[in-house]
């Protein structure tokens, strides 16, 4: 039995600088934000020529289509602007018929800019009723609310952590907010508490046969399951690389967010959420 | 008994993989000096039983992000009405948009109605749609077409350009209700399209009218007060079918008749959301999905293998059949496979894998203690159920809010984040069956000393 609550100032620091580094960076940079929250009108293309963009959003500039980023990728130009109807989307394909060649559309997304803002409100509102129901089900299920509590503790940490790294991968990697990221950190909400609950079950077990001390149940629960939990998060890790590496480019960053979630997901079992229950079984017997 | 199970799992096993064959695969290879050359298909039901006809085609449903076409999303103007009058109005524009869509040919086309705070939203999928612009135009029409006489006003200089403008009654007895339908035919003399109506039985009374007491003068044909057309009548029509003639082309008559067949929408409409995939970008994404999604599988499976060798292999059946049942299920209720529903899918492999790694590992520490394989196996189920149970719950329970089935609308309503929901609750439901129940049934058979 390897004793894992002795270095818990260290998971604290840990903790404390992953999501300081990420707080750091939503106040500072913030997101690339999508068209999904924004509004606006992306327009992808598929070209069969080297392109001057520049010369192309000068070309657009002077007709009143503002191209606020551009992007090659090989033979994939992305342009985004503000929004546009169809009869200004049509100018573009003919400027870039100019002098792009075999022109292809790949893809053209225009959106209002009310249904982000929308859609940021439901998404929190589906997130707080997911972590209240999770809270009732445990509390019910463990007949406890200190296990309940931890394991949300434990969830919170990782929606920041989530929510932090992946506005550092924004700003190194131009990942987007997006609806898609939205969805990423629902999932990883379940993933968490799923991890969480096996090393629970076991404390649960360990207290209920033996009714020893919550420090060595906790001990031995997170020496019994911490294999379980790297392997299995290996499983998803794998899945997840794999498809980062050989993927589609349109979830890319969809799955990017996945994997800052099954990390910390599986960090925050052992070494956020047993410290944080044994801390509240403890104070709990002291009074 | 043993031999039933064999002979059960060898029976799922093919039903599986017959419904799971790709679509139109040609199977070309030499075998044993024997040249195979046939095309795949998987399995289609369509019989009669005692009466009931029961038609079923297996095949994969792709979304718009993997197939291609137009995600549309119109917002309602509905401040003119009583908020009594409003579901109404709502049904009732996408009875009109769905009816236009039908002239599309568009296969499969999704209209629905979203209400979102005091906002009333029609979301249109359009899979396959190459001219969206069109489309939107057309869908978007509050069209109120009628059919004018020309107003005879005094004109005070011959002569002059006012005086060879002809002037149509504002009014009009003939509307757009009372066409039954219009269709683009071909002018047999000169080969040119034109617009056939045939009118209603009370249009087709109000027409003869019209026309018996118009002849020789033009009649105007109205959209929203724009004037489409003013065919002169060159008859009186009294069997009710007529035909527009014009300089048009045929898209330019085939639009004609869409609108004045799709009649008028009760609310003006706006498009506030327009997602177009091109079929090119889609295909590429299911290739790329595909192969990771093998990628990541043969890893997993090397991975269990050499961390729990013989119990890994049996994992490693346990997960194609897995694999083979979830698809199965996608085409058996026709669940429709987007991008993200493609990655909840892949996500749930991984949720798979885990209920067989928490039971060997309890299985392993039930052997630590001592005790024989066939208990730690029983043991090992039993005490791993708890854990597997709580856990998969909380992660359908996210599904469950995410699909958000009964369309609350303070919970969020996206096609993207419903496909990836439902695939992954899927994805659960099933892993909790073979995790369980398949793998036990495998352990027993090929696990001994």
């Amino acid at each position: 039995m390897i004793n894992f609550l002795k270095y818990q100032r260290l998971y604290f620091i840990i903790s404390l600088a992953m999501i300081s580094a990420g707080l750091f960076s939503i106040f500072t940079h913030g997101y690339k934000n999508s068209i999904d929250f924004t509004g606006g009108t992306i327009l992808e293309y598929q070209i069969s020529n080297q392109l001057d963009v520049r010369g192309l959003s000068e070309r657009l500039g002077a007709k009143n289509l503002n191209v606020i980023e551009e992007e090659v990728v090989g033979k994939k130009l992305t342009l985004k602007f503000e929004t546009l109807n169809s009869q200004q989307e049509k100018v573009v394909l003919g400027e870039l018929k100019k002098d792009a060649g075999d022109v292809t559309i790949l893809r053209a997304e225009t959106v209002g800019a009310t249904l982000g803002k929308e859609t940021i409100v439901k998404t929190f509102t589906a997130a707080i009723v997911a972590i209240l129901v999770i809270l009732i089900y445990l509390t019910v299920s463990f007949k406890s609310v200190n296990f309940a509590a931890a394991a949300i503790v434990a969830l919170v940490h990782d929606l920041l952590v989530m929510v932090g790294g992946y506005s550092i991968v924004s700003y190194f990697f131009g990942a987007e907010l997006n609806t898609l990221f939205v969805t990423a950190i629902l999932t990883t909400m379940s993933f968490s508490v799923h991890d969480t609950i096996v090393i629970f079950d076991k404390i649960r077990e360990y207290r209920r046969s033996k009714s020893e001390d919550v420090v060595l149940s906790a001990n031995r629960a997170v020496t019994e399951t911490i294999i379980r939990s790297v392997n299995n998060s290996m499983t998803i890790v794998f899945m997840l690389l794999a498809l980062i590496l050989f993927g589609g480019s349109t979830i890319r960053f969809f799955i990017v967010a996945l994997l800052i979630g099954t990390l910390t997901g599986t960090y925050s079992s052992p070494f956020v959420a047993t410290p944080f229950l044994v801390w509240l079984e403890n104070r709990k017997k002291n009074k | 008994m043993k031999y039933l199970w064999y002979i059960a799992l060898t029976c799922l096993f093919i039903l599986l993989v017959w419904i799971d064959l790709p679509e139109n695969y040609r199977l070309k290879m030499t075998l044993g000096g024997r040249t195979v050359d046939t095309v795949l298909n998987p399995l289609s039901i369509d019989t009669n039983i005692y009466g009931w006809r029961l038609k079923k085609e297996f095949v994969t449903k792709y979304g718009l992000d993997l197939k291609g076409g137009s995600h549309l999303v119109f917002e309602t103007d509905m401040s003119k009405l009583l908020s009594s009058d409003i579901p109404d109005a709502l049904n009732s524009s996408k009875d009109i948009i769905e009816r236009r869509i039908n002239f599309f040919g568009v296969s499969e086309p999704l209209v629905q109605t979203i209400k979102a705070g005091d906002k009333y939203r029609i979301i249109v999928e359009l899979p396959g749609v190459k001219d969206t612009d069109r489309a939107i135009s057309l869908l978007g029409q509050t069209a109120n077409l009628n059919f004018r006489e020309q107003l005879v006003l005094n004109v005070p200089d011959a002569g002059t350009a006012a005086a060879n403008r002809i002037y149509f009654s504002p009014d009009s007895k003939l509307k757009g209700a009372d066409v039954k339908k219009a269709t683009v035919t071909f002018d047999p003399n000169t080969g040119k399209p034109q617009v056939a109506l045939s009118f209603s039985k009370k249009g087709t009374k109000i027409f003869a009218d019209l026309t018996t007491k118009n002849l020789n003068k033009p009649i105007g044909i109205f959209l929203d007060n724009d004037i489409l057309t003013a065919p002169t009548v060159q008859q009186s029509i009294l069997d009710g079918n007529a035909v527009i003639t014009g300089q048009y082309t045929t898209d330019e008559a085939r639009q004609l008749a869409v609108a004045i067949n799709s009649g008028a929408l009760p609310v003006p409409i706006k498009l506030i959301e327009q997602r177009t995939i091109g079929p090119t970008l889609g295909a590429a994404e299911i290739q790329k999905s595909i192969y990771a999604g093998v990628i990541g599988l043969v890893a997993v499976a090397l991975f269990m293998i050499v961390n729990y060798g013989r119990l890994g292999l049996i994992a490693c059946a346990g997960l194609i059949i897995y694999g083979l049942l979830s698809l199965a299920l996608f085409r058996l209720f026709s669940i429709t496979l987007t991008l993200s529903g493609v990655a909840g899918f892949i996500l749930s492999i991984g949720m798979a894998v885990d209920s067989n790694i928490l039971i060997f590992e309890r299985i392993k520490e039930e052997r630590r203690k001592g005790r024989n394989l066939e208990t730690a196996v029983r043991l090992g189920f039993g005490r791993a159920i708890d854990a597997i149970k709580d856990a998969n719950f909380t992660t359908l329970l996210v599904a469950f809010i995410l699909f958000n089935p009964l369309n609350w609308e303070f919970f969020p309503q996206l096609g993207l984040i419903k496909g990836f929901a439902l695939t992954l609750a899927v994805g659960v439901l099933v892993s909790l069956f073979t995790g369980v129940v398949i793998t036990k049934k495998l352990l027993q058979i090929f696990y001994k000393k």
